[in-house]
């Protein structure tokens, strides 16, 4: 066991070389053999990929040199580093993992070709070598998609949360009159926001009453229901009587199947009808001008 | 009975529940429902499928297409949870184990045309619902 290890360390090492001493050739190679959908001159500069090349060979001979060929372990730390930048800022730029999984891979051929060169009267040695530059550059490859794919999430995430803010507004139709109009699925999350930002427009408007409205609510479920229903009861305590508005005929008739009692809440069929019932309440009414009409 | 087209869909937490909906919508509209006919689907689709994921530990529904004689959307829904000891209750409005109103289950029955509930103490559950159009 130990003499192989030694072994490998050797033959890692003996990369190591190689590449220190074909540096200038491996980079035009490996950047002549990236193809266009890896280059991507669209998204990056040339002189920049080249940068992030060179960067990267420097890395890689850095942590052959160690004799270490582990990526796992501590002495690739910096490579996984900038692996993890380069793959992060592409997610950014809207490259595809697999482009920028290429950009490893696409290096195997230059060095192939340089340590073929270097060790053609040793085969067996020359096979050690091959395999140990493959396995590193496979396991570096799929710690670029990992890493792309994380970050993809992390983005996907962030504009969840970002929907979740912008998609419970509340807006002021009259002094003592919020209409907050409700959009999409009303899940627990969805609640907990539409919830708060409604108690807190109430608390600093001073507002008496408070439309929600949930025409843009595709399915009213029993889930829903419950939601909504806390909503008004939240509502109610704070001192503002609830609209609930935009109950479309098939979201009616399917209420009433599923046997949820909203005999306590007034309810009216559009928006306009609930402002005018709140206006009503609040005692304000309006007159057509004869003369203008 | 001629089922022209049969898929399935995994329900495992509260988005695939989304996701169904948004297929069972699409699929009744392509079958020709009504739009309350539609709602009325989709609406039992998203209590059987909560009740798959909150109270089944998870399962699967199988959406049938169903052309001739007469047309209509089959879906099935089925887990491998701890099963619904007394089913009569379980149908009772008001009743939950949960936190839920409690009329999910007897509220899907009275949204479809066919119901059938099959289900064993630990072995799980299998709801299959029909709408005609």
């Amino acid at each position: 066991m130990n003499t192989i290890l030694m072994n490998s360390n050797k033959k890692s090492a003996g990369i190591a070389a190689v590449v220190a001493k074909n540096e200038e050739t491996i980079l035009a190679e490996w950047i002549r053999e990236m193809s266009g959908s890896v280059r991507r001159t669209d998204l990056i500069k040339e002189s920049d990929l080249r940068a992030q090349c060179a960067q990267f060979l420097q890395l890689m001979k850095d942590g052959l040199e160690t004799g270490n060929v582990n990526f796992q372990s501590s002495v690739w730390e910096k490579t996984r580093e900038m692996l993890g930048d380069l793959s992060r800022s592409r997610a950014a730029l809207g490259f595809m993992p697999s482009e920028t999984a290429s950009f490893v891979f696409s290096m195997k051929r230059p060095l192939f070709t340089q340590v073929r060169q270097d060790s053609k009267d040793d085969a067996e040695a020359l096979a050690e070598q091959m395999w140990i530059i493959t396995e590193l550059l496979d396991s570096m490859g799929l710690y670029t998609t990992e890493v792309f794919q994380k970050s993809r999430e992390e983005m996907i995430r962030r504009q969840q949360e970002e929907l979740l803010e912008l998609s419970t507004p509340v807006v002021k139709l009259w002094d003592g009159v919020l209409a907050l109009p409700v959009i999409g699925t009303l899940d627990s999350a969805r609640t907990q926001v539409v919830m708060e930002s409604l108690l807190q427009a109430i608390v600093e408007t001073n507002s008496r009453i408070a439309i929600i409205d949930i025409t843009g609510v595709p399915t009213v479920d029993t889930v829903v229901a419950q939601h909504l229903l806390k909503t008004v009861t939240a509502a109610r305590l704070m001192g503002a009587d609830c609209i609930i508005s935009g109950v479309r005929p098939q979201i009616a008739q399917t209420i009433v199947h599923l046997g949820i009692n909203l005999l306590d809440v007034t309810t009216k069929a559009n928006l306009a009808s609930a402002f005018a019932l709140a206006l009503r309440k609040l005692g304000i009414t309006f007159v057509r001008d004869t003369q203008k009409s | 009975m001629a089922v022209t087209s049969t898929e399935n869909l995994p329900l495992v937490s509260e988005p695939d529940v989304v996701a169904i909906r948004r297929r069972v919508r699409e699929i009744s509209a392509q079958l020709g429902f009504t739009l309350v006919d539609q709602t009325k689907v989709v609406t039992a689709a998203s209590e059987l499928a909560r009740n798959t994921v909150i109270y089944g530990g998870g399962g699967i529904v199988q959406l049938e297409s169903l052309n001739g004689p007469r047309v209509g959307l089959r879906l099935i829904f089925e887990d491998k949870g701890p099963g619904i000891p007394d089913v009569e209750l379980a149908l009772r409005n008001g009743f939950t184990t949960g936190s839920g109103m409690g009329l999910g289950l007897g509220g899907a029955k009275r949204l479809v045309n066919d119901f059938e509930i099959v289900s064993r103490t630990g072995e799980g559950t299998k709801v299959t619902i029909t709408r005609w159009k």
